[in-house]
């Protein structure tokens, strides 16, 4: 119980904006260094591995491919979370954080669905395949961009945010049928090889270089998500300059 | 809670409340695919079920930003957020009453537009039933989306685009029932079953939600 509040309120530091710029600013370099870092090796060892036996070359398109899929499920979790945070405990951080994600989340489930697509024309001998992985992906790029729009649409960026937040929620709905749509149904998308709890059934030569990619890709998102969370934070503030400007300007012409 | 439900229907059914528009709508939607697919009757009788479908999702979104709109035009929104009975009830009576003036009018209708598509007895009744069943959830879903935007002065078209992408689940199960039943191997009551599922889902997450966002919408 102590622990829990103790945990809250350590988190809950972070609700103070300039506080959280302090740390973004001081975090962001290394993140940026670390995601360089990692894609170098992931780059590296994706294209010097051996192609598979059956797939040939394409088989590397899986490692942008899987790591982009990973992160499109896990931003709209950092965006259900964040909105718990908005409703629930009104973390004044948690609506700048789940606004900032969307785009990216966004572009992640963008560069999933062409990949994949680029990868289906040789393997499966289409473009496009109405199956079950498939089609809750592309509702989930939907979703993301309905939320988007939505965002636009309010002005007040508080009442926005209370109100995407419903329905972040109400979406995440999707992300469990994502996961497991592979296993409900018969798709021609192939089921999970790496997150199974029988261990991983990818061979080694291939796992690597994923594994490496994800670390890379998951790095990325940190990394622009703190660096949109930044300039998020800045836009506010100089919305509300801009608005002290005016009405100062408006006394003014008043009192002469 | 009865006079809510009643006092809705009666406004959306009388005039200016456009509960008929959307059964005109779904109408001329399942009307029009004649002209684009051809009058073949053997080519319309198979993708039947499937366009009396979309037509009653197209036509069910189509009133949905006025569930609240309306009320909070008038002011009575107001009234209904400060009420002693629980906000959720209140929004499930809404939708009960909103899915009575549209949604029952679709299912309705729907037999009729069924002979125009050359649709046999049994697919007719099939999709009679899982519209009976679905259309509910799409009213639900709905509602979510509608209490969302209820705040925006233009918010028809964005209410579509919000609940589109949550309403496929309903659009997949319910075409899929209808062709299990018509066609004989695939067995009729698993996705008929999957289908009331979704809506009693909806059921739960839909007024717990609309009010949530109704409540923060609210200045």
């Amino acid at each position: 119980m102590s622990e829990n509040s103790l945990a809250i309120r350590k988190f809950s530091d972070l609700a103070n904006p300039t506080r959280f710029l302090a740390l973004a600013d001081r975090v962001l370099f290394w993140f940026a260094a670390a995601t360089v870092l990692f894609f170098a090796v992931g780059l590296w060892l994706s294209f010097t591995t051996e192609g598979d036996y059956q797939q040939g070359e394409t088989v590397r398109i899986m490692y942008v491919h899987v790591p982009a899929a990973w992160l499109s499920m896990m931003c709209y979790t950092v965006m259900a979370i964040s909105a718990l945070g908005t409703l629930v405990w009104r973390h004044p951080l948690a609506d700048v954080s789940a606004k900032a994600a969307a785009p990216i989340g966004a572009c992640f489930t963008f560069l999933a669905l062409v990949t994949g697509s680029l990868w289906g024309k040789p393997m499966w001998g289409a473009w496009w395949v109405w199956d079950a992985r498939l089609t809750s992906v592309f509702v989930l790029f939907l979703m993301y961009l309905g939320l988007i729009a939505l965002n636009r649409a309010m002005d007040d960026p508080a009442r926005s945010a209370r109100v995407s937040a419903v329905l972040v929620l109400v979406g995440f709905v999707n992300i469990p049928i994502i996961k497991f749509s592979v296993e409900w149904w018969n798709t021609l998308h192939q089921p999970a090889s790496v997150l199974r709890l029988d261990g991983p059934t990818i061979d080694p030569e291939f796992l690597w270089p994923l594994l490496v990619m994800a670390v890379a890709f998951t790095l990325l998102f940190f990394t622009l998500h703190i660096a949109a969370m930044r300039n998020e934070i800045w836009r506010r503030r100089v919305t509300s300059l801009r608005r002290q400007a005016v009405r100062n300007a408006g006394r003014e012409a008043q009192g002469l | 809670m009865i006079a809510l439900f009643l006092r809705d229907l009666k406004l959306s059914v009388r005039a200016g409340g456009g509960a008929m528009i959307g059964v005109l709508f779904f109408m001329t939607v399942v009307a029009v695919v004649p002209f684009g697919v051809g009058p073949d009757l053997n080519l319309l009788s198979r993708i039947g079920p499937a366009m009396l479908w979309i037509g009653a999702l197209l036509a069910s979104l189509l009133g949905l930003d006025r569930l609240f709109q309306a009320e909070r035009e008038d002011g009575s929104l107001d009234l209904l957020l400060m009420q002693e009975t629980p906000l959720l009830m209140t929004v499930f009576v809404k939708c009960a009453a909103h899915w009575a003036a549209t949604g029952l009018p679709l299912v309705i209708a729907s037999p009729l537009l069924g002979l125009f598509m050359n649709m046999n007895e049994l697919a007719i009744g099939a999709t009679m039933l899982t519209l009976l069943a679905g259309t509910p959830a799409i009213t639900l879903i709905g509602a979510v989306g509608a209490a969302v935007a209820v705040a925006l002065p233009r918010g028809g078209l964005l209410v579509s685009i919000l609940v589109l992408p949550l309403a496929v689940p309903v659009l997949i199960f319910g075409v899929s029932a209808v062709y299990a039943a018509i066609e004989d191997p695939a067995p009729f009551l698993p996705p008929f079953m999957i289908l009331m599922a979704i809506t009693l889902f909806f059921a739960v997450i839909g007024p717990v939600a609309a009010a949530a966002a109704l409540r923060h919408s609210a200045d």
